[in-house]
């Protein structure tokens, strides 16, 4: 990291100049820095230090420019190009652009800049030197610890692969297995449906009478298994009472059948014999859930497996607790390949429905668990899967106004501290730090639109840090976020320099 | 800011609740982002605004108007005369006088009104001085009065009704000689009339006897025609929205009936006509036959469109007319809504004897709905007398703190403390320097004004005390509309004085703004602006400093849910409507805002206050923006015109929001906007909330450098900025100039506005066009020679120049004969600057002569003015000399600044350069002279800036 070096020289140099004793000043004109000493030389006439000119000494800083790259007045304003050094001894020495010489602002720490402007400048070099030292002390602290962690991280993030690895081989072996089973029961059932169709096309309309009448004798056998299974006192009547146990029939959708209610399902009776029920059958079969899960019709193994899952349910109920109330967000997750865990499905479903789904489990989510796994390990979790720990975890920051949920490699959201919608401020792009540091920064794109904007955006800079944690959320441009997010996963191994820098203090 | 922001919170609110509204916000911002344009509808078209239809309708022709000769009383100050319309017998008093420097004003109100006219207050800044008007002959077809030297003569024609302003055989301009000349007079309601009873009616004989009685001179005769007044009362017909007016869902009650006023001028000999600004229109003013007339009326306009006649945010009802012969003048002053016809004709000359000729003319009608016609003609001559003439009636622009001049940085709008922080940092990370950042609405608590937004906001003083540091300022916004909430002080303290704007039935006036529910204080009291300034102490306006200046915006006033984006006209202001003051009520918002700058500091400190509308007289408060602009090449390309209507009509501190407000700037015209900002009177960058970030680092290091240079410029110039608004708060003279102000006979000139003149000697022509490799530059003045401000590069006058131009920068020219002191020692702010030497850019006319002047003061307080502490120099060259003396004697002012550099344009190479100081010490120079661009460059006579000094040159 590019920050990591340069605070390591500063170190170094910062213990070196308090070592040394730099705050001696070493004679040279003002604003020359001691590297540069020997082209100043009092007793010659001075060169200009691009070699264009050359002019009487007691021209330098004389308050005139007269070379072009401003090196005859280092320490005045003189020139538009100039520079100024300040040695801040004590601290680390520094340019400054000459036009802050002398303009009533203290730049160098040593107020050396401020020479004859009226300004009085505090010389706080020690100080700052004592609280750079302190906080790069701390930052090297930070790093070592982070960088061990980081160590065990990538340990972690090996034995994962390979489990993943072994399990995706296992799951591929698997699904090899099923898919063969499902090409056995697809031909077990074409072959089952063969003399179907063919009536089909012989007796097209014969055949829809036929079902018309297969389909009231199915009818007549529900509604009596129905009634058997309502009539739960089997006294042959099935009365108000037992119908609400079927909460389901509730007509008017507020969750309660009240007695009312099942007696107006009832045709107005309070209890009804079979063939009375017969009649009532048909304002309740719309609705009625039955307390014994059907058999699995073999033709839902012909759909493709992911659509096995009651999808359609699952988006709505989804949508409906998240108030996501971007329709744009939501057909763009559905368009994804599906990353929702298997659990979640199943805590949408009816305790019946998860029964069935379990039988269904084999079939069906062993393609899918393929699929996430496939997706997982095909992240680029950095060179050494040190990001590895990262998937399928979530973050959190709370600040005066909102909750800002980072998961990385997911999405990246922002919802209203006291009630209110979530806003998605994106989903995963991609690793986009500089080329020499592509790690460093995520970008989370394609959240919510923007009214006459852009759609919503984030990115995450990382920083080293024991923990992981996103520590600070803004917003520099108008929808465009920016994350600051301390992980040990890009923690630099600190050279070692320890046993240095301690000889030297 | 604009009208569109409600709507935006509209949908912010559906965002809580889920779904359904959220359904509302998605339709709304479907609707909206289709919005490209202004709505039209939002606003009226002559037609809809029944007076001036009716105005309209009125044909030239014969006037009904009739001068009674025998009713004329001449004393040392005026001539009055009765005006009779013999149509209904109604009598108007027409009042004549010769102002000092070369003016005539007419006033023509009711004889004798049934109630009070508005008479417009606080914008003239005294009554103007007086010249005795002489009777020079008179007969029974009308008199003629001598105005002065010059054989100028004022002829009164009695049938009908007309007066000619005359200059020896020449008609300068004419009044009603289209017979154009309306007056509505008031009337009793017919339908409140119908129903009293008799002995009710009789209260208006009543009212109508105080009247009459104190009137001095009721002849018999007049009796006698009173009556047959009265009888015309019920004789005049009634058009449609005479007592009443819908527009949109609005009603306006007109409580006083119809009470426009309309009147004619013609300017013979005049083809070319300017001012009645604010229009997002060119330079000249165009004809305004078929279609609508140029509107004044004070609006909040979102999204405003280019070229056309619409009203906008501020109004100065003066027009200039201009011709190689002469330069006039005219001052409608009335502050109802007001609208202006132009048209022009071949007339015939009666200027000869012989066979008639043809000539140009402009014919001119205004119309305002209410108030009383008082008009000055300004007769010029020239067009620097027209400005002087304008100032002396109602001032010159203030004289601006010196680092209101440099460049502000603006959006709507930083966040919070850090967010000031870090884009204040971001200028020095850049070295880019600039003196003020501004926080728009969003800094408020809630939108009541002199709070601040606890969560983002919470320690301003630590955040304008961080600013001191770096010499720099902020501007907050304090909009006079207040947040009705009776937890807000503000809103408080002018609810239980009282002072609050009332709406027709009494009640305090309630409009939608920001805040949401918000009261707006009747700022034509008088004990209303004080209050309000007194609000500005460091005391009241918790957590100022004095590095904190003030904007006001939405002054028109806009009031978003109120006809026309505007308040209603039967609002009260005391006893007067809304209607009667509309365009005032600008005004007297900064107006109060800039005493309260001044008081807070006991009359020390010079204020700035910037505001978005304005009338006659707003100059001497501050500066004015051109409102809600777009990021669009054509709006860049508006923004010259604008600001040089402005500067015609003595508002000089005029700029356009760099960048432009709505939408997004590409780098190209976000570059090229800079460098046309750098080289306009306010120079600030400003963009919606809405917009992404466009700080002048955020386009890649290219950009940011481009930006850099543009603004160093600025900064490099400020001497030369200074100096003109010095001369324009004494003179009155524009800052910001057309070409034919400085060329009045080169009729080339007279239409340009794609290039303009700061001051006499720099000329700027912007780039506005996207992807331009080049423009043609007008170099006026055959003759004369100009110099490129950056190569130095020598032009002849009286010539179209072919100028290729790269991104680096525009075309700027120095004119040949100018000396113009720049700042070369760009730092972070002005005020870094304050100390720095001076360079001289001498630049020779072709006769080897240059002059200029420097101004030098402590940049922000009254003391130039109060303790004459300043520095004035005239730099002249001429016979290979070039001296520095001082201008003003019993000036006093010790400067640090000194001479670092001398450059002299279009100069051979000397054999010496000798510098004589006062002391009588000599010494001699060194200096380089470059061959290529014949510049020599005299270094560093380290002479103080304020001393006499003699450089002589031997060739």
């Amino acid at each position: 990291m590019q920050h990591n070096v340069n605070w390591l020289q500063a170190l170094l140099v910062l213990s070196l100049s308090v070592t040394l004793g730099w705050t001696v000043e070493v004679q040279r004109p003002r604003g020359v820095p001691l590297t540069k000493r020997q082209f100043y030389d009092e007793a010659k006439p001075f060169t200009c230090l691009d070699g264009s000119r050359t002019i009487p000494f007691d021209r330098v800083n004389d308050d005139y420019c007269d070379c072009k790259d401003g090196s005859d007045e280092p320490g005045t304003a003189a020139c538009p190009n100039g520079s100024f050094h300040c040695t801040n001894a004590g601290y680390r020495p520094t340019f400054i652009p000459s036009s802050r010489i002398n303009d009533g602002i203290c730049d160098c720490c040593d107020g050396t800049d401020e020479y004859n402007s009226g300004a009085s400048c505090q010389n706080t070099c020690k100080e700052l030197g004592r609280k750079e030292r302190e906080a790069l002390q701390k930052l090297a602290e930070i790093t070592k610890e982070g960088f061990l962690l980081k160590q065990q991280l990538i340990e972690e993030a090996k034995k994962g692969q390979q489990e993943k690895q072994s399990r995706l081989s296992e799951l591929q072996d698997s699904r090899k297995g099923h898919e063969d089973k499902v090409e056995a029961l697809r031909t077990v059932k074409e072959t089952a449906e063969q003399p179907e169709k063919e009536a089909k096309e012989r007796h097209l309309k014969a055949w829809e009478e036929h079902k018309a009448a297969l389909r009231l004798e199915k009818e007549k056998a529900k509604m009596a298994e129905v009634f058997l299974e309502l009539d739960d006192n089997a006294d042959g009547f099935v009365d108000v009472s037992e119908l609400q146990t079927h909460q389901e029939l509730d007509p008017d959708g507020d969750g309660t059948l009240t007695d009312t209610e099942a007696q107006g399902l009832l045709g107005g009776a309070h209890k009804v014999d079979s063939t009375e029920f017969m009649n009532m059958w048909s304002n309740m079969k719309e609705k009625y859930v039955s307390e014994v899960c059907p058999p699995t019709p073999s033709s839902d193994l012909d759909k493709d497996p992911d659509s096995v899952y009651p999808e359609d349910d699952l988006d709505e109920d989804a949508a409906g607790e998240d108030d996501e109330d971007d329709d744009d967000d939501d057909d763009r997750d559905d368009d994804d390949d599906k990353v929702i865990s298997p659990l979640q499905v199943l805590e949408k479903l009816s305790v019946c429905e998860r029964e069935r789904w379990c039988l269904l489990c084999n079939a069906a989510l062993l393609p899918f668990s393929f699929r996430a796994l496939e997706k997982e390990i095909s992240f680029d979790f950095g060179p050494s899967s040190e990001f590895a720990y990262l998937y399928s975890q979530c973050y959190e920051l709370t600040t005066n106004e909102y909750i800002y949920r980072l998961c990385p490699f997911n999405r990246v959201s922002q919802k209203p501290k006291y009630g209110g919608s979530e806003t998605s401020l994106g989903s995963w792009g991609s690793w986009s730090g500089p080329e020499d540091n592509k790690y460093s920064v995520m970008k989370y794109e394609h959240g919510m639109g923007c009214w006459q904007g852009p759609n919503r955006s984030t990115t995450v800079k990382l920083t080293c840090g024991k923990e992981t944690a996103v520590v600070s959320t803004s917003e520099p441009s108008r929808c465009e976020y920016l994350m600051e997010f301390t992980t040990p996963a890009v923690c630099l191994e600190p050279p070692n320099i320890d046993t240095q820098v301690h000889d030297e203090f | 800011m604009g009208f569109i922001r409600i709507l935006i919170e509209l949908s912010l609110i559906c965002m809580n609740p889920p779904r359904m509204s959220c359904l509302l916000a998605v339709w709304l911002a479907v609707v909206l982002s289709g919005i490209q344009a202004v709505d039209r509808s939002n606003f009226k078209t002559c037609i809809q605004s029944s007076f001036c239809k009716r105005m309209r309708d009125v044909v030239p022709g014969h006037s009904p108007y009739r001068a009674l000769l025998e009713t004329l009383e001449l004393s040392n100050t005026r001539l009055t005369l009765q005006l009779i319309n013999d149509n209904n017998k109604v009598r108007l008093l027409l009042e004549l006088y010769r102002l000092q420097g070369n003016m005539t004003r007419l006033k023509i109100n009711e004889l004798k009104p049934l109630r009070p006219r508005f008479e417009v207050p606080d914008v003239l800044i005294a009554d103007p001085p007086t010249e005795p008007l002489s009777l020079v002959s008179q007969d029974e077809g009308g008199v003629v009065l001598s105005l002065g030297a010059d054989a100028r003569h004022l002829v009164v024609s009695a049938r009908p009704f007309r007066l000619d302003i005359v200059e020896g055989p020449h008609v300068l301009l004419s009044v009603n000689s289209r017979g154009l000349l309306a007056f509505e007079h008031q009337r009793p309601r017919k339908d409140t009339l119908s129903k009293i009873s008799s002995t009710v009616g009789s209260m208006w004989d009543t009212i109508k006897n105080i009247f009459s009685s104190s009137s001095e001179n009721d002849s018999e005769e007049v009796e006698a025609e009173e009556d047959a007044e009265d009888q015309n009362y019920e004789k005049e017909e009634d058009q449609a929205d005479m007592w009443e007016e819908t527009f949109k869902s609005h009603t306006d009650s007109k409580p006083n009936g119809p009470t426009a006023i309309s009147m004619d001028f013609s300017l013979p000999g005049v083809e070319h006509v300017y001012g009645i600004p604010e229009h997002a229109e060119n330079l000249r003013l165009k004809t305004t036959d078929g279609h609508d007339p140029y509107r004044l009326y004070n609006l909040d306009v979102f999204q405003y469109e280019l070229y056309n006649p619409m009203a906008l945010y501020g109004s100065v009802p003066v027009l200039l007319s201009h011709s190689t012969q002469r330069t006039m003048g005219i001052f409608w002053l009335n502050a109802a809504e007001t609208w202006v016809d132009i048209s022009s004709k071949a007339a015939e000359n009666t200027d000869s004897v012989q066979a008639p000729s043809k000539v140009a003319q402009t014919d001119v009608r205004w119309i305002s709905e209410s108030g009383i016609i008082d008009v000055f003609i300004m007769l010029g001559p020239k067009p620097t007398d027209v400005f002087a003439q304008y100032a002396s009636l109602t001032g010159t622009q203030s004289f601006p703190p010196l680092f209101a001049l440099g460049y502000h940085q603006c959006r709507w709008n930083y966040k919070d403390q850090e967010d000031v922080r870090s884009v204040d940092q971001g200028f020095d990370d850049h070295d880019i320097p600039y003196d003020f950042i501004w926080l728009d609405i969003e800094h408020a608590d809630g939108k009541r004004y002199f709070t601040w937004d606890p969560a983002h906001f919470s320690q301003p003083r630590e955040m304008l005390q961080g600013l001191v540091d770096k010499r720099r300022k902020m501007v907050a916004i304090v909009d006079p509309h207040i947040k009705v909430d009776s937890g807000y002080r503000v809103h408080k303290e002018i609810r239980s004085k009282n002072l609050y704007v009332k709406n027709k039935d009494g009640g305090d006036y309630e409009g939608w703004c920001w805040p949401g529910t918000s009261g707006y204080p009747d700022f034509t009291n008088p004990e209303m602006r004080s209050w309000w300034a007194s609000m500005f102490a460091y005391d009241q306006y918790e957590g100022s400093m004095e590095n904190l200046y003030i904007w006001n915006d939405m002054n028109e006033p806009s009031v978003f849910n109120g006809p026309e984006v505007t308040m209603h006209k039967d609002a009260l202001h005391g006893s007067w409507e809304h209607r009667d003051i509309h365009n005032l009520y600008g005004l007297y918002v900064q107006m109060a805002t800039a005493d309260g700058l001044i008081q807070r500091s006991g009359g020390v400190e010079r204020p700035f206050v910037l505001a978005r509308a304005f009338f006659a007289g707003s100059q001497r408060y501050g500066a004015v923006w051109t409102g809600d602009n777009a990021a669009e090449w054509s709006h860049l390309k508006i923004s010259i015109p604008m600001c040089l209507s402005l500067g015609l009509v003595g508002i000089s501190f005029c700029g356009a929001d760099v960048g432009g407000f709505f939408k997004s700037p590409s780098s190209e015209l976000l570059v090229r906007w800079y460098q046309t900002g750098a080289y306009q009177p306010f120079f600030r960058a400003h963009a919606h909330l809405d917009t992404p970030r466009r700080e002048p680092w955020l386009f890649g290091p290219e950009n940011t450098a481009l930006i850099r240079e543009a603004v160093r410029q600025r900064y490099a110039l400020l001497p030369y900025w200074y100096l003109l608004f010095y001369k324009a708060h004494g003179t009155g003279q524009p800052v910001m100039r057309p070409l034919w102000v400085e060329y009045p006979e080169d009729v080339t000139t007279f239409t340009i506005d794609d290039e303009y003149l700061l001051g006499r000697d720099l000329l700027v022509h912007p780039v506005t066009d996207e992807g331009s490799k080049e423009v043609t530059v007008y170099l006026p003045g055959t003759g004369g020679v100009w110099y490129d401000a950056f190569t130095f590069q020598r032009h002849e006058g009286g010539q179209n120049l072919y100028v290729p131009v790269t991104m680096s920068s525009i075309p700027v020219f120095q004119r040949g004969g100018s000396i113009i002191p720049r700042k070369n020692r760009i730092r972070r702010s002005s005020s870094c600057m304050e100390k720095d030497p001076y360079t001289l850019y001498v630049a020779l006319s072709p006769q080897g002569t240059a002059e200029g002047e420097l101004y030098i003061d402590d940049g922000h307080t009254f003391n130039y003015e109060q303790k004459k502490q300043f520095v004035h120099r005239r730099f002249i060259f001429a016979d290979s000399t070039l001296s520095s003396s001082n201008i003003s004697p019993d000036s006093q002012f010790s400067t640090a600044s000194w001479v670092e550099r001398v450059l002299i344009l279009g100069a051979h190479k000397p054999s010496s350069v000798t510098l004589k100081t006062s002391g009588g010490s000599v010494a001699s120079l060194e200096f380089d002279f470059d061959e290529a661009t014949s510049v020599l460059t005299v270094h560093k006579p380290g002479v103080n800036a304020g001393a006499d000094w003699t450089l002589l040159f031997q060739w």
